[in-house]
């Protein structure tokens, strides 16, 4: 059987000895007098049952599925002739795939030798040979486990303390698995990186005004050495935010307080869930829309004043990522407006302060660090945005402050370094792990201090 | 009168029927007077409401009351919780606009100004109103911006020594100036309860209120705080006129000239604090002031 059909099976098998768990829980506390006479109620009695039915059976297939490609594989390989034994590695592999694509008919036994086509038969019949070990393993593992599970049923068991320090093993495996791809991903980032700065200096990288990622093909081509140079991405990423940001603080927060303190509670009731479908709209909308519509029209209106737009503006992606970002900062700043509490407001209008008094002298000093760190958080959002700034900003590795100009993001870099065919340790494909790792550090330290700032104000209020 | 002997004799003979009355039962047994007992009304009054009536939406929270607020005396709002106390107190300086669903309707005079004409101007009227609350809400602010807040508002000072005046002498009155004299530059939520809440007495004494509002201003002190405010109200009942609403009685005894006692919504006694702590005339106030309900 498949492992996929076995699994299927599996939670058939945990459902069966749940109910065996349950009936017997009932049959030895009837003598007792009733379940109250149990340790635990019946459903932790059962829970336990299906447990030692389902855990052990599916470790067993867990390390089973790990293990015995490579057993298959050594025994396959030693029982070959001789005359076909592979004399090194690359022989070693070359036969294996050989043998391997025989097997699954990909390669017609016309074209190998006679010995190779044996193989590949006794290659099939071990497969099916495990598959069916596997099977009767596991079937057998998840019976006799449920037996077991279900022969403990007794009322003196502490099935409930049982079950529940199963279920906080099993939160924390998953909370585990969670961090450890996350700490996987950002070594496998950093040891590529680790790999780039072997062959650009890192001072070059940092500094470097010029960012022109080709490699030679051969050694007289005409622009043969790269540039990575990346303070150009670097600029071009801020100036991008920078006008995002112009955008969305202003607007995000004004919305945030006419909806927080001036909107009727009707407005409110359907204003703050239109701003969150704008949150819900897709990036790569917002990145033609940029494209498509934004540009073209800073374009016209800009060259019907007589200037020089580029058609892929930082203008155009800035504006149009900052109204993808406004919903973000309106309703990170409407929470903690509406978290300063009612008694600051009374107390100022009871003084005689108008509304926007109020708002301008009390809500929003004593809001300031929350908005901060809202406003820290979408500035770290506009830096890793991708989607828009594909599309709508430029390639071109301008290092310019003007916003009519052409600019290139890191984000878009990594994207063109990693599209179409690469080699996986040229200087060009390394470098994206290289900005990938810049942008990771950039946005963690946002990310943190932004937090940090809005943990600190939450607790000034409770 | 009757009606309540007859109630403290079953509570006498009786305690555990007394036990096992709901309030609402005692309530009904007891009819609420016709109209106000005692003196709700003064010659010289500095504020005078008629005929007030509060709705919260459809419910009713206050029923046609009459009740005037001498000058320069202190008046202690008293009764059972959700009777109405901080409700009418609000109406006062128009808080209850802040609260869409809660309607006023009556007269409310502050000396000869309509309070709830719409040409006055309710910024003007909090100037003249001020209001110390239940919990101290000292803006996150220092101690110093805390009492200049209201005096900036209004324009009362044009020179930075003007507003240190203000600043100073409200901190005095309030009897906190040697307490934080050394650091008002830092901030008031940082003051024990007690000193945020004399802190907020003396933000709203600095821009010279006329009648000051507190609604249970001591309630979230300990005793020794509390002892501070009573002594604090004392000193500044001579120059303010000051309504209060307390839920302990020894306070009111102690702070005020004259008592009012609300009961579900209904004024249903003012007198002088004496005559009500030593000889309520109305069966419910005794009930409430021997404690019956409360
Ligand atoms: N904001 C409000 N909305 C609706 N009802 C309210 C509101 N505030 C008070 N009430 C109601 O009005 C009545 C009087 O309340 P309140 O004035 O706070 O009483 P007190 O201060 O005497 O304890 C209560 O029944 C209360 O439930
Ligand atoms: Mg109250």
């Amino acid at each position: 059987m498949q492992a996929g059909n076995l699994v299927l099976l599996l939670v058939a098998l945990g459902a069966v000895f749940y109910f065996f768990g349950w009936r017997r829980s009932y049959a030895v506390s009837a003598p007792l007098g009733g379940v109250r006479h149990l340790h635990s109620l019946p459903g932790y009695y059962a829970s336990l049952a299906a447990v030692w039915c389902v855990l052990p059976a599916l470790a067993l297939l867990g390390l089973w599925l790990i293990i015995d490609d490579a057993v298959i594989r050594t025994n396959l390989m030693a029982s070959l002739p001789s005359s076909i034994q592979p004399a090194n590695e690359v022989d070693y592999n070359l036969l294996l795939n050989q043998i391997r694509n025989v097997a699954g008919g990909a390669l017609n036994p016309a074209f190998v030798p006679a010995e190779v086509v044996a193989a590949a038969e006794q290659l099939v019949a071990m497969q099916a040979r495990n598959q069916q070990m596997m099977s009767i393993a596991f079937v057998s593992i998840a019976v006799l486990g449920g037996v077991w599970g279900w022969s403990r049923v007794q009322p003196r068991l502490r099935a409930r303390q049982q079950v529940e320090s199963v279920m906080k093993w099993m939160l924390m495996g998953s909370a585990t698995v969670a961090i450890l791809t996350t700490l996987g991903i950002v070594l496998s980032v950093l040891f590529e990186s680790i790999r780039f700065f072997q062959k650009v200096s890192p001072v070059e990288f940092l500094f470097g005004l010029q960012w022109s990622p080709q490699i030679a093909l051969r050694a007289d081509q005409v622009g043969a050495t790269g540039a990575f140079g990346a303070v150009p991405l670097f600029a071009g990423t801020l100036l991008i935010s920078f006008i995002a940001m112009c955008v969305a603080v202003p607007v995000g927060l004004m919305s945030a307080i006419y909806l927080a303190e001036y909107a009727h509670r009707n407005v409110r009731a359907w204003a703050k869930p239109i701003l969150e479908i704008l949150a819900g709209v897709p990036t790569v909308v917002y990145g033609f829309f940029a494209a498509l519509t934004v540009a073209p029209a800073i374009r016209g209106f800009g060259e019907s004043m007589g200037l020089t737009v580029a058609s892929e503006s930082a203008l155009a992606a800035g504006l149009v990522m900052g109204i993808m970002i406004i919903p973000f900062i309106s309703s990170l700043a409407d929470d903690v407006i509406t978290a300063v509490p009612r008694a600051m407001r009374d107390g100022s209008l009871a003084l005689g302060a108008t509304q926007s008094e109020t708002i301008k002298r009390v809500v929003i000093p004593a809001a300031l660090p929350g908005i901060m760190g809202g406003i820290l958080l979408a500035v770290s959002r506009a830096i890793g945005e991708t989607m828009i700034v594909v599309m709508a900003a430029g390639l071109a590795a301008n290092l310019t402050a003007n916003p009519l100009e052409a600019v290139t993001t890191i984000t878009v870099q990594i994207v063109t370094l990693l599209v179409g065919d690469q080699e996986f340790d040229s200087a060009k494909t390394l470098a994206a792990f290289a900005l990938g790792l810049m942008l990771f550090i950039v946005t963690l330290g946002l990310n943190v201090i932004a937090l940090k700032i809005v943990k600190k104000y939450r607790e000034q209020y409770e | 009168m009757e009606t309540a002997q007859k109630l403290n004799d079953t509570a006498q003979t009786n305690p555990a029927a007394r036990m096992a009355q709901e309030p609402e039962t005692m309530n009904q047994r007891i009819p609420y007077p016709e109209r106000t007992i005692g003196k709700p009304l003064c010659d010289d009054p500095k504020m005078s409401m008629r005929n007030v009536d509060v709705f919260y939406g459809d419910s009713q929270a206050i029923y046609g009351v009459d009740l005037d607020i001498g000058k320069n005396e202190v008046i202690a709002l008293i009764g059972p919780s959700g009777c109405g106390k901080s409700t009418f107190l609000r109406c006062l300086n128009r808080m209850n606009d802040t609260i869409d669903i809660c309607k006023v309707k009556g007269s409310f005079m502050l000396e000869q100004d309509n309070i709830y004409d719409p040409k006055l101007d309710v910024v003007e009227l909090r100037a003249r109103v001020g209001m110390v609350f239940q919990k101290p809400n000292p803006f996150p602010k220092s101690i110093y911006e805390n009492v200049a807040y209201g005096p900036r508002l209004h324009g009362l000072a044009n020179k930075k020594f003007e507003l240190d005046e203000i600043v100073e002498s409200s901190l005095r009155k309030a009897g906190l100036w040697d307490e934080v004299k050394d650091r008002l530059d830092q901030p008031g939520t940082g003051l024990s309860g007690g000193q945020q809440q004399r802190l907020c007495i003396a933000r709203s004494i600095a821009v010279s209120p006329e009648v000051v509002l507190m609604d249970e201003p001591c309630s979230a002190l300990d005793p020794i705080a509390t002892a501070k405010i009573e002594e604090l109200i004392d000193e500044l009942s001579g120059q303010y006129t000051i309504a209060i609403v307390t839920h302990s009685m020894q306070q009111a005894a102690r702070v005020s000239q004259r008592t009012a006692y609300f009961h579900l919504g209904r004024l249903i006694e003012v007198n002088d604090t004496n005559t009500v702590f030593t000889a309520p005339e109305h069966a419910l106030t005794e009930a409430y002031i021997t404690g019956r309900f409360g």
